[in-house]
C-alpha cells in the first residue's frame, strides 16, 4: 500500500522539479535561514516594495515561465526546441522601442500608446514564430536547425530595426511592466505570469490544443489518419512560442526602459529548455505537463540566485547548469530506468528472504 | 527531388553570398576611382564593425567625419570582426595603391606578412584602438587608449572623495579584455594596499546591464552594506543603479552609494549631469584627429616624435561636469 503512494508520488511530472526545488531551499535554509526573509521597504520613487531573495526569484523567473509554457508546446508537438528565442526577444524588443521612441533614440516623450507598440511587439514576434513554424512544418528541417537562422542573424535584424540606436525611453510608466506599479508592493511580472498562466490553462482546459499537440508529438502519422492537421499543430506552437517571445520581451526591454542588442536575453534559449527538461518532459516530444516546466523555470532561477549569494562567477553559472543536465539525462536514459525498476523489483524480494 | 532543388538553391545561395563577402564590402564604399583621385590622399581603412558598441558606432563616425575629400582624403571603409577577413580587405587595399593602411585589428596576430606586402609597395600602416603583435618597424605610428590608466584615473577620483571606509561591488566586463584587466588591476591594487578598501564583491557581468542588476540584487538581498559600485563600462552602472532604485538605495552626489562608470555614453553623461551618478571616465573612440595629424606631418616630410601615441583621456565628476562636457565628450 505504502509502495503503491510512493510510486504514484516518484512518477508524477512534477516529482522532479519539485524535488529540486525543496533540495535547493533546504540548502539555502542550512547555509543562511534568513535566505527566506521577506521585508517591506520603500523604493526611490516612494512607494512600497517587497524585496528579499524569494521576490528576486519570483521576479527574474518571470521571462523563463513565460518563455517555458510556449517552450513546451513546441517541444512536445514538434520533438525539438526553438534556440532562436533569445534572439526573438531582441527582435520583439527592438520593434516595441521602434514604436514607442518613433525611431528617434531620445525622444521627449513616447511617440505611440505603449499598448500600441506591445501589440505591435506581438505581431513580429509571432511573425518570427511563424517564420520558424514554417520551416519546421511544412519544410521539415529539424527544430534546432530552422531555427538557427534566427538566432544567428536576430540580433543584427533588432540592431537594424533601430538603425543601431539604442533608444531609452522617456516614460516612467513603461518601467511599470518590469518594476512595480506605484502602491502595489509585489513586482508587476508576477502578475504578468499570472496572467500568462490563467490564459494557457483556459486554453488547454477549453480547447483541443493539448491532446492535439500530444498526439502530433507521439505519432505524426497516425495522428494524421485521425483527422489532425499535423503541419498546423506545429506552425501553430511556434506561433504561440513567438507570442510568448512578446511577452518577455515586453518585461526585459521595461527593465532598464532600453535595450542592449548584442546581451538582451543572452543564453536564454537554454534555460528555457532546460526548463521543459527539469519539468520530466520528454524533448524527444509527445507527452507534457505545462505546470512542471513553469516550475522547472523558477528552479533554475532559484538555482541562479543561489549561485550568485554563493559568490560563484558568474561566468562560470552555465558550468553547474551543465551538472544539472548531466543528471537530468542521466536520470531520464532508459538503460538507467531500466536498471532502478529492476532494484525496486528485486528490493521487497530480498525482504521477504529475510524475512 | 524537392531536396535536390532545395539543396542547389541553397547552394548556390551560399556561393553568391560568399562572392558578396569577398569582393564588394570593400570596392562597394569606395566614393571615387582612383583615376580621379587627384591631389587626394588615399586612405584604406579597416575598422571592427560600428554595431558592436556604442564605442566603435562613434569611433566610425569620428573617422567618417574627418576623411572625407574636403579634408583631401580618398578614404575606403571596411568592416568585419574577423581577422582573416580584415586580412583579406588589406589586401584588396594593397592592391588599390592606398597611400595609408589604417588598421584597428580583430585580433592582434597574424599580421606580419600583410604588413610586409604593404610596406614593399610603400604604403604606410597606422594602427589606431588596437594594437597587434607585429614588428614595429611594420608600421608608422599606433594610436591607442590606456586602459590601465583609464581605471588609475577613476580609482584616484575615488580615492579623493574621503570617504570613511570604502566598500565596493567591483562589476567587471567579459573577463581577460583589455578593458577589464586595466579598469579592475588600479581596483585591486588600491583594495590590496589600504586597511579601509573592501571589496563586498567582485563579478563579471560581462558587460550586460541584466546581469549587473542581477549581481547587485544578490548583495542587497543578503543585506551586505557598501556604498561604492565600480562598474566597467556605463551599462552595466545602469543595472545596478535600477537595482538601488528598487530597493530604495539612495545614489549620487552626496547620497549612500556613490554610482562609477565608463565610456562616457552621452546618457550616462546626463545621469551625472543629474548627479545621480557619481562618476563616469572616458574611453576616447576619437582617433580621427590624431590620425590626421600623423599623415599631415609624413606627407609634410617630417618625423614623428613618438611611435605609439597614448590619448588623452578624462574622468568627469558629477559636481563640475557641464552640459558642454555632456555635448562634446558624449557618445
Amino acid at each position: 500500500m505504502n509502495k503503491q503512494i510512493l510510486k504514484k508520488i516518484t512518477s508524477n511530472q512534477l516529482f522532479i522539479p519539485l524535488m529540486a526545488l525543496i533540495l535547493l531551499a533546504v540548502i539555502n535554509l542550512i547555509n543562511d535561514p534568513g535566505f527566506f526573509k521577506v521585508t517591506v521597504g520603500t523604493n526611490n520613487a516612494g512607494n512600497p516594495v517587497l524585496s528579499g531573495y524569494l521576490i528576486t526569484i519570483l521576479d527574474y523567473g518571470s521571462e523563463l515561465a513565460i518563455l517555458a509554457i510556449g517552450m513546451t508546446l513546441v517541444t512536445a508537438a514538434s520533438g525539438g526546441q526553438d534556440i532562436s528565442v533569445g534572439a526573438t526577444i531582441a527582435i520583439a524588443g527592438s520593434a516595441m522601442l521602434r514604436i514607442l521612441c518613433g525611431g528617434n533614440s531620445r525622444p521627449e516623450t513616447i511617440q505611440a500608446p505603449i499598448i500600441v507598440a506591445f501589440l505591435v511587439a506581438c505581431i513580429v514576434g509571432m511573425l518570427c514564430g511563424a517564420f520558424n513554424g514554417m520551416l519546421v512544418a511544412i519544410f521539415k528541417i529539424q527544430p534546432m536547425i530552422a531555427t538557427l537562422i534566427l538566432f544567428t542573424a536576430g540580433r543584427s535584424i533588432a540592431a537594424w530595426i533601430n538603425n543601431n540606436e539604442l533608444p531609452i525611453v522617456p516614460d516612467p510608466k513603461f518601467a511599470y511592466f518590469g518594476g512595480f506599479i506605484p502602491g502595489i508592493p509585489i513586482p508587476t511580472t508576477v502578475f504578468i505570469v499570472i496572467a500568462c498562466i490563467i490564459v494557457i490553462a483556459i486554453v488547454l482546459k477549453l480547447t483541443n490544443l493539448g491532446l492535439y499537440t500530444q498526439a502530433v508529438g507521439i505519432n505524426e502519422n497516425s495522428s494524421r489518419l485521425n483527422g489532425i492537421n499535423p503541419i498546423f499543430i506545429k506552425f501553430l506552437t511556434f506561433v504561440i512560442l513567438g507570442l510568448c517571445v512578446a511577452v518577455a520581451a515586453l518585461i526585459k526591454v521595461s527593465r532598464l526602459s532600453t535595450i542592449n542588442y548584442s546581451v538582451i536575453a543572452k543564453d536564454i534559449e537554454m534555460d528555457a529548455i532546460l526548463a521543459v527538461a527539469l519539468g520530466g518532459n520528454a524533448l524527444s516530444g509527445g507527452k507534457f505537463n505545462m505546470w512542471a516546466s513553469i516550475l522547472g523555470a523558477y528552479v533554475i532561477q532559484f538555482l541562479t540566485t543561489t549561485l550568485y549569494k554563493f559568490n560563484v562567477q558568474s561566468d562560470a553559472l552555465a558550468a553547474y547548469k551543465a551538472v544539472v543536465v548531466i543528471l537530468l539525462v542521466i536520470f531520464s536514459a532508459p538503460t538507467v530506468r531500466d536498471y532502478m525498476a529492476k532494484l525496486s523489483k528485486q528490493l521487497p524480494v530480498t525482504r521477504k528472504e529475510a524475512a | 527531388m524537392m531536396r535536390k532543388v532545395l539543396s542547389i538553391v541553397m547552394a548556390s545561395a551560399m556561393t553568391l553570398g560568399l562572392v558578396a563577402c569577398g569582393s564588394t564590402a570593400p570596392a562597394s564604399t569606395t566614393t571615387e576611382a582612383p583615376a580621379s583621385s587627384g591631389g587626394l590622399i588615399k586612405v584604406g581603412i579597416i575598422n571592427n564593425d560600428p554595431n558592436e558598441s556604442g564605442y566603435r558606432t562613434a569611433n566610425d563616425a569620428d573617422l567618417k567625419a574627418k576623411f572625407t575629400k574636403e579634408n583631401g582624403y580618398d578614404a575606403s571603409f571596411a568592416y568585419s570582426l574577423k581577422n582573416d577577413e580584415q586580412i583579406q580587405y588589406a589586401q584588396t587595399f594593397i592592391q588599390d595603391e592606398v597611400d595609408y593602411l589604417l588598421l584597428s585589428a580583430a585580433d592582434t596576430a597574424g599580421w606580419d606578412s600583410v604588413l610586409k606586402d604593404a610596406q614593399a609597395a610603400g604604403i604606410k600602416v597606422i594602427l589606431f584602438d588596437r594594437t597587434i603583435d607585429a614588428d614595429p618597424s611594420l608600421y608608422e605610428a599606433s594610436i591607442v587608449s590606456d586602459m590601465a590608466k583609464e581605471g588609475q584615473t577613476a580609482v584616484d577620483w575615488l580615492a579623493g572623495q574621503n570617504l570613511s571606509e570604502y566598500n565596493v561591488i567591483h562589476i567587471q566586463g567579459v573577463m581577460g579584455s583589455a578593458a577589464q584587466q586595466g579598469r579592475s588591476g588600479a581596483l585591486d591594487t588600491k583594495v590590496a594596499a589600504e586597511a579601509n578598501w573592501n571589496i563586498v564583491k567582485q563579478q563579471t557581468a560581462e558587460w550586460n546591464a541584466e546581469k549587473a542588476q542581477q549581481i547587485v540584487q544578490s548583495v542587497i538581498d543578503s543585506n551586505t552594506p557598501f556604498n561604492v559600485i565600480y562598474a566597467e563600462n556605463d551599462d552595466m552602472a545602469k543595472g545596478a543603479v535600477a537595482a538601488l532604485d528598487a530597493a530604495g538605495i539612495s545614489h549620487g552626489v552626496g547620497k549612500d552609494v556613490v554610482v562609477m562608470g565608463f565610456d562616457c555614453n552621452k546618457w550616462a553623461l546626463e545621469e551625472l549631469l543629474n548627479q545621480n551618478w557619481n562618476y563616469d571616465g572616458q574611453c576616447n573612440p576619437f582617433q580621427a584627429s590624431y590620425i590626421d595629424d600623423i599623415i599631415k606631418t609624413l606627407e609634410s616630410g617630417g618625423t614623428l616624435s613618438q611611435k605609439t601615441i597614448i590619448m588623452d583621456e578624462k574622468g568627469f565628476d558629477a559636481t563640475t561636469i557641464t552640459q558642454q562636457d555632456v555635448d562634446t565628450y558624449g557618445i
